[in-house]
């Protein structure tokens, strides 16, 4: 065990936490509006919209997250068209495409959880809000979201864990964050096992934290 | 389309065999990763509290640390730690593992750890009259286990097993990193000799849905099955 390693690499692992955690804000922040557009249009009737929605989740929930950062990072930079638009300012920067390929990427599994959500909030409340007299637009916003919102916090909670764990894929496009810079000291020093044991280590702290943060908000917003 | 011809003018066949390497690499690593399952799984449900936190410890680091990293360790980190168990029975050559076996390893462990979650999830949920009953009509342990529990937990497993399956498949794209030439690999490969990323990397997700498609049939069936006479 090389001692020293551990402690010298500490303050430029966390140095690159910042950026693991930069990437993870944007793209949950991003993705949860994008989840709650698509399972909005998952509840809507029309064939054709509902199945757009589904089409948008079945993909990028069956392909892995590596393929979709390098469609966008390797793959859109080759439309020429693409390179003209203003677009393009944001597409050549890995930082961008990073945060695009992850916010597709939750958004598609965090609208599966709001569908599920909505699906289980009982007829009997939205009648009886009906009854009461107010208008559905009023109905779904503090009615219906607050409670698919509720219902859904485990399952999201896991979906930030998983999210995290995702952001590692943006050292294969050149981004320094945690795994990134992780993966550059292994491969200059030759101790994997000395690094991991860091890294790892400020890993399992972030998952620690968003768990218990999860857990206190189910505790907070419970129905008892 | 003459890019995904077969032969030496395209690049038909060699996708055609990184699509059977990643299913190789699926497979191993499941496989591995119910070996662990095996071992960790009697761990996490045992009455012994030390035992327990053994069982824990392995769910909770490999689930809340990147596959990415997990696999670096054992990229990196493999052929040193078998050099260094050779070394104790004095052999010193260098041994270098092959890509195949270290890749899956490192999903096998992964995934192994996300199998056992399933596991102990199912066996709890068998009512406890089923081993009262097993024990009462004098019927052996392995009895027990083998014709009563698992028949019924297996019932209870497949499907969270195919959710496992599916991140198993998916991380094995991570497997590229080492050069392993799975179908990540061979697209990059393809995409840096043709300059055509955008054609390459999209074919790559269309053969990751087919393979999720296809596996997603295969196990419905297999649930079908295992709940007769439910």
């Amino acid at each position: 065990m090389d001692f020293d390693l551990m402690i010298t690499s500490f303050p430029k692992l966390l140095g690159a936490t910042v950026v693991t955690l930069k990437l993870l804000s944007a793209s949950l922040f991003f993705g949860l509006f994008l989840g709650l557009f698509f399972a909005i249009l998952r509840l809507n009737k029309n064939i054709f919209i509902n199945r757009f929605a589904y089409g948008y989740s079945y993909v990028f929930r069956g392909t892995p997250l590596l393929v979709q950062i390098f469609i966008i990072y390797f793959g859109l930079g080759q439309i020429e068209y693409l390179r003209t638009t203003f677009l393009w300012v944001i597409l050549k920067e890995p930082y961008w495409c990073a945060i695009i390929a992850f916010t597709l990427n939750t958004g598609a599994y965090t609208s599966e959880i709001l569908r599920s959500a909505f699906q289980t909030i009982k007829p009997g409340i939205i009648e009886a809000g009906k009854s009461l007299g107010i208008s559905n637009k009023i109905i779904f916003y503090k009615i219906q979201i607050p409670i698919a919102i509720r219902q859904s916090l485990p399952a999201y909670g896991n979906e930030i864990i998983l999210m995290m764990k995702g952001t590692s894929l943006a050292s294969t496009v050149t981004l320094m964050d945690l795994t990134g810079v992780a993966k550059y000291i292994i491969s200059t020093t030759f101790k994997p096992i000395e690094v991991f044991i860091v890294a790892g280590g400020i890993y399992l702290f972030m998952t620690f934290i968003i768990h218990n943060v999860i857990k206190y908000l189910e505790k907070k917003y419970s129905f008892q | 389309m003459e890019l995904l011809a077969f032969g030496k003018t395209g690049w038909g066949d060699e996708l055609f065999y990184a699509t059977l390497m990643t299913i190789a690499v699926s497979i191993t690593a499941m496989l591995v990763g119910f070996f662990f399952a095996l071992i960790f799984t009697p761990l996490k449900i045992s009455k012994y509290k030390t035992l327990n936190l053994v069982g824990n410890f392995y769910t909770t680091v490999i689930r809340g640390v990147p596959e990415l990293l997990v696999i670096y360790l054992f990229f990196f980190g493999g052929s040193g730690a078998i050099m260094y168990v050779a070394s104790i029975f004095g052999y010193y050559e260098y041994i270098e593992i092959n890509a195949f076996i270290t890749g899956s390893m490192a999903i096998g462990i992964i995934s192994g750890a996300y199998s056992t979650e399933v596991f102990r999830g199912a066996i709890q949920s068998i009512d406890k009259g089923q081993f009262e009953a097993a024990k009462v009509l004098g019927i052996n342990k392995f009895g027990q286990f083998y014709k009563i529990i698992l028949p019924q937990m297996l019932r209870l497993a497949i499907p969270n097993l195919s959710n496992v399956w599916q991140i198993t498949l998916k991380d094995t794209s991570l497997i590229s990193v080492t050069g392993l030439v799975e179908i990540m690999r061979q697209s990059y490969i393809a995409a840096g000799s043709t300059r055509d990323p955008l054609f390459f990397y999209s074919f790559a997700a269309v053969l990751y849905l087919m393979l999720t498609y296809v596996s997603m049939k295969l196990i419905n069936k297999l649930e079908v099955r295992y709940s007769r006479g439910y």
